[in-house]
């Protein structure tokens, strides 16, 4: 059986490349999600990648992987034929951070999606999280603060210590009529958010 | 609900630790707690999916993908090779993007200050979706070794970043082709942030007579293993 290929470090010079948008290059995927006629309520999740000295990390780059308003991913594997699958949307997204550490999406919320032995999951946004200095990714998720009760109950959510499990909870505030979710990524120290390994 | 069976963990012993202090930036950006398990569900099970209208402009040819008045100055090669799965079955269709230095060492990124020329007839960057049977193909000329600042008189070896995305959100890699016999490799952090000499030896591609082409460029081989799935499905 052949072993896993190693990861690597995306390095500090992926952005002409991942998010060429900056060099007049077009890129496989971006900081906007959700098109004018993609169902949903449409909402834009922001926040920082924050370094062990609470420093911004300017060289990142975070994905994000997620089903759309219905609950239902684009993939051949998701079997659930009775969901509808929403041709506007891809449910993957891609931004790199600023000076500031910044990263943005404009999406949908995403539905509700089953778990292990049919269980509901709250909605939730899945993360990839790649940067210079980091040899392989990290996983996390995107959960909403105004899901308390699906929260509650969600399994993962469950799995993770209580007093870590705010780090996987963006925020949510009213800006113009449509929710903003900030989701800061702490790679290290005081409130390091929590990471899988999935 | 059934899923197609799950995709075996990121085998440890290859994967290289978020910590390597000798790569001094995985000092402050290294999680200190314990990654959490989780079972994997739809969401992990399920990842992006693009077909060959994604690849653009940027084609597997970098030579030509963003000439102004010209080729690329440097040694031109050929890099193929089958991206396949744990056990060993091809990955067809999947997504493969690279980027790397001219063969001076110099890539296009603004950040980048290393004193050698920009090549006004390349990019770096480019893509390609993988056949029917797993297979790549990219043309391009070979990257130079560049200086960083990790430590004094530190280089980097010769390599192409790949970034790959299998068929899920859980097979997503990222990482660094190097070419054989490179004597920078033993002394570069990065390379040793992975410690099994066997898995090292995964990121080397093979040069290849077959591949090199008379009169036009040496051909190397380099196939990429993702996380595959376990034999048995489950009930989910
Ligand atoms: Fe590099």
């Amino acid at each position: 059986m052949p072993g896993q290929t190693p990861s690597q470090t995306v390095g500090p010079f992926f952005a002409y490349a991942l998010t060429p948008e900056l060099y007049g290059r077009q890129g496989i995927a971006g900081n906007v999600m959700a098109g004018d006629d993609t169902q949903g309520d449409v909402i834009r999740v922001e926040g920082r990648v924050i370094d062990g000295d609470g420093q911004p990390v300017p060289d990142a780059l975070v994905e994000v992987w997620q089903a759309n308003a219905a609950g239902r991913y684009r993939h051949a594997d998701d079997p659930r034929d009775d969901v509808p699958v929403d041709g506007t949307f891809t449910g993957f997204g891609r931004s790199g951070t600023d000076a500031d550490g910044r990263f943005w999406f404009e999406t949908v919320k995403p539905g509700r999606v089953p778990g292990r032995g049919n269980a509901p999951q709250a909605p939730h946004i899945n993360v990839a999280v790649f940067a210079r200095g980091m040899l392989t990714h990290a996983y996390t998720r995107i959960y909403f603060a105004d899901e308390q009760e699906a929260n509650a109950i969600d399994p993962v959510l469950n799995t993770v210590d209580e007093a870590r499990r705010g780090t996987l909870i963006g925020d949510a505030r009213p800006v113009h009529g449509r929710t903003v979710y900030c989701f800061d990524i702490r790679l290290q120290g005081d409130g390091e958010t929590v990471f899988f390994d999935v | 609900m059934t899923l197609n069976a799950f995709y075996r963990p990121r085998d440890w012993e290859s994967q290289p630790p978020y910590l390597h202090p000798d790569y001094a930036s995985t000092v402050l950006r290294s999680p200190k707690q314990d990654l959490v398990k989780i079972d994997q569900t739809l969401s992990e099970v399920t990842g992006p999916h693009f077909s060959a209208d994604a690849i653009g402009p940027l084609h597997a040819d970098l030579t030509t993908n963003a000439a102004v008045n010209g080729e690329p100055i440097g040694e031109r090669i050929i890099v193929t090779g089958t991206v396949m799965d744990e056990n060993g079955k091809p990955v067809p269709d999947t997504l493969i993007e690279i980027w790397q230095a001219n063969a001076c060492g110099r890539y296009i990124h603004e950040v980048d200050q290393h004193d050698a020329p920009l090549d006004p007839n390349f990019f770096g960057a480019g893509r390609c979706v993988t056949d029917a049977d797993g297979r790549y193909r990219f043309v391009t000329v070979k990257p130079g070794a560049y200086p960083w600042k990790n430590h004094h008189n530190a280089w980097r070896p010769n390599h192409i970043h790949f970034s790959l995305f299998g068929p899920s959100f859980a097979t997503r890699l990222v990482t660094q082709m190097y070419f054989p016999g490179d004597p920078l490799q033993p002394i570069d952090p990065i390379f040793n942030g992975v410690r099994d000499p066997e898995a090292q030896a995964r990121m080397v591609a093979d040069f290849s007579i077959d591949i090199t082409e008379p009169e036009w460029a040496l051909g190397y081989v380099w196939d990429i293993v993702l996380r595959g799935r376990d034999a048995t499905p489950m009930e989910s």
